[in-house]
């Protein structure tokens, strides 16, 4: 694409560099969208089988519009600030939510060459943006001026920090056994096999991680509409809201991409071309933790810490132990 | 430096989705762990009591259909029975036995609805869906006998509104027929869960001696313990006539409260089939006066209900309207419990514990 890009514009070759940065932002930003308002559809038509219902019909043919009629609904929504809200603050959190979930978009690998960009760091990237998310919640937690929106604030920020950790560890056997950051490396290692038959505790532990990070049930706690109404969205409205929903999907969207990356052998696959495998592996991983949601109940908040830090990490760490030993065995039989 | 934790006050309520209606518990808070909570009462308070003394006996049924709104079978027949006490009125046989199956039809119905609210009180929506699926086929044959789902007027003074048709009896008997089923279904997918068991397991307990002073009781005086079901030891209707066993709690913790619902709504089953097996055809209305004007005197008559101990106290001065006329809810009384409950938990189990302790507003505030 890029000589096509280069011909149309006919100028100097940073000026190309740019339109492509342009084009491939553009292209996350569309997948991000895109995924926000499939997914949406997809979650309550999948709440609805598992519950019996029959879910959106009404709007367009099966109710596929739905998604599009609620945006336009958030849209017309009057904007209510809270009087007593810091209002900068306030402002700024929807907004900066936003910006890491998209910037995880970036070392995605959707196809063999098809990545923003091929970071020689990729997961480490991956992991070090992820994290930031939790300084937005609290930020509207805080600034909200409301109890549940502190509670909730404050639980995030307790439950990201101690699931990031485990989340680490679990990457890092895979990491271990490619010697490499780089998710292209890490792909190609998984010609032969995937990395879940090898690594299935580190697979455990990160899908159990993945759904602390992303705030679902059982790990709903920021939320929790029984115990503290909404946490830190109890205050928003309107788009403001919205922007949290979306960067809910699109962080759930990111942490199953990185789950097929990693252990199910990405874009790898016979036949069908790699960003259908791709895709069809995403789908799948997001089908997973939408059926935790509509299955489990919620843990409670001193559970949820002794279990992340008694179980998961020691988990973790054990299967780090045990891929290096796996590895230095390895090493000695081959010679 | 030292760190220093302040306490602080969060109102959780009247509006909140975890309170069930429009309970207010006001929360002393030391950043997630109750220090205290105070339930305030009051926002659906309409004087049924003293609007009761302008009603004729039989004006005063629709309004205890809005006493225990979630189990209205229950309470109908509680005030029917205190009336019947009070004027010494026969009831005929079938409309006895018909009494007791939408009675304990109500007790399944109304636990659904316990079993539903814990389900997403706890965040498990799908159980919640689950439930209401299955109260509604109650709520079906409660329509089908008397073309009303929540606020029935069916049991009357003397008798029934009407007789039931064939279709409910047979409505009736492939509901029982699909219970275990359903129940199974439940097992697996509520109490089975490993989270839901651990929530609910070791919070909020209130043992023997403080439940008896309390003065809890129902479901959650026998989660703590105590073995005393009022259709049992004092059996009023014809309950004497049927074999039910009472489950009993061990150290009345969430999940104790939990579990004797759920046992409670197999044997409500399995006297729902024992009266069915025996429905005796007659008429289902005993002759009673279309202006009843009971004896001048008093009575107390009580039923176990659903939520515990409903008593009636009605004092009559030989007109067509009760002089006095009061009500012991026992949603009132084991909301007394909230403090001692949540104290000490964290606002999770403030939820759980509300959840279990099962009020019903339209009954604590009368």
């Amino acid at each position: 694409m890029r000589p096509l890009v280069e011909e149309m514009i006919g100028g100097p070759a940073w000026l190309a560099d740019l339109a492509m940065i342009a084009v491939q932002i553009g292209a996350i930003f569309a997948v991000i969208m895109a995924s926000a308002i499939v997914l949406v559809y997809a979650e309550r038509k999948v709440s609805a089988f598992m519950q019996m219902r029959i879910g959106p019909n009404r709007v367009g043919p099966w109710g596929i519009l739905q998604t599009t009629a609620d945006m336009l609904k958030l849209l017309s929504k009057e904007d209510i600030v809270p009087r007593a809200a810091e209002r900068r603050v306030w402002a700024l959190a929807p907004v900066l939510l936003f910006v890491p979930a998209v910037a995880a978009y970036a070392v995605l690998p959707l196809d063999a060459g098809l990545v923003f960009a091929d970071l020689n760091i990729g997961i480490f990237y991956f992991v070090a943006i992820s994290s930031q998310a939790t300084l937005p919640f609290l930020m509207a937690g805080w600034a909200s001026n409301n109890k549940y929106a502190l509670l909730g604030g404050m639980r995030t920020v307790a439950q990201m920090i101690s699931y990031e950790i485990p989340l680490v560890f679990s990457l890092l056997g895979v990491v271990m056994l490619t010697g490499s950051m780089k998710m292209s490396d890490i792909v190609g290692a998984q010609r032969d096999f995937w990395f879940i038959l090898i690594q299935p505790a580190a697979f455990l532990v990160y899908v159990i991680a993945a759904t602390a990070e992303t705030n679902r049930t059982p790990f709903d706690l920021v939320e929790a509409e029984s115990e503290i109404i909404a946490g830190p969205f109890t205050e928003y409205s309107g788009m403001r809201w919205s922007l949290f929903f979306l960067a809910e999907y699109a962080n759930l969207v990111a942490v199953s991409a990185i789950a097929a990356t990693v252990f199910l052998g990405g874009w790898q696959g016979p036949w069908l071309p790699g960003w259908l495998w791709f895709t069809a592996k995403v789908v799948m991983m997001i089908y997973v933790f939408m059926w935790f949601r509509w299955t489990f109940p919620r843990i409670r908040v001193d559970q949820l810490m002794s279990f992340g830090w008694k179980g998961l990490l020691p988990l973790a760490l054990v299967n780090v132990v045990v891929t290096g030993i796996g590895i230095y065995i390895a090493q000695q039989w081959r010679g | 430096m030292t760190t220093r934790t302040e306490v602080y006050t969060l109102n959780m309520g009247p509006q909140h989705p975890g309170t069930h209606g429009v309970l207010r518990v006001i929360l002393e808070l030391d950043g997630e762990t109750v220090v205290s909570a105070t339930p305030e009462l009051g926002y659906l308070h309409r004087g049924i009591e003293k609007l009761a003394e302008s009603r004729t006996y039989a004006q005063i049924i629709p309004y205890t259909d809005r006493l225990d709104y979630l189990a209205a079978m229950n309470t109908n027949l509680g005030y029917c029975q205190a009336v019947e006490k009070l004027a010494a009125i026969e009831v005929p046989e079938r409309a006895e036995y018909l009494r007791v199956i939408m009675a304990e039809l109500g007790r399944i119905a109304s636990h659904l609805i316990f079993l539903a609210s814990i389900a997403i009180d706890l965040g498990g929506t799908t159980g919640m869906m689950y439930a209401f699926r299955d109260r509604e086929r109650i709520l079906d044959l409660f329509d089908a006998a008397c073309g009303a789902r929540m606020t029935f007027n069916y049991i009357r003074i003397g008798g029934l509104m009407a007789d039931v048709d064939e279709a409910f009896l047979s409505g009736a008997r492939t509901f029982l027929a699909d219970f275990p089923a359903i129940m199974d279904e439940y097992h697996g997918l509520i109490s089975g869960n490993e989270i839901f068991y651990y929530r609910l397991k070791d919070s909020s307990v209130v043992g023997r001696e403080r439940a008896l002073a309390l003065g809890l009781t129902g479901p959650c005086l026998r989660a703590a313990g105590v073995d005393v079901d009022l259709r049992r030891d004092e059996p009023y209707g014809i309950y004497d006539r049927f074999s039910f066993k009472v489950p009993v709690g061990e150290k009345g913790d969430n999940w104790d409260r939990y579990i004797v619902r759920m046992e409670e709504m197999v044997e409500s089953a399995s006297i729902v089939a024992q009266a069915l097996e025996k429905l005796p055809d007659g008429p289902v209305m005993a002759k009673v006066p279309k202006i009843l004007k009971p004896p001048p005197g008093e009575v107390y008559h009580r039923v176990e209900n659903p939520r515990g101990e409903l008593g009636f106290y009605i004092v009559s001065d030989g007109s067509a309207k009760p002089y006095r006329f009061h009500v012991r809810r026992p949603s009132f009384q084991n909301l007394m419990a909230v403090d001692e409950l949540c104290r000490g938990g964290k606002i999770a189990d403030v939820v759980a514990a509300l959840a279990t302790l099962d009020p019903v507003m339209g009954e604590v505030d009368c």
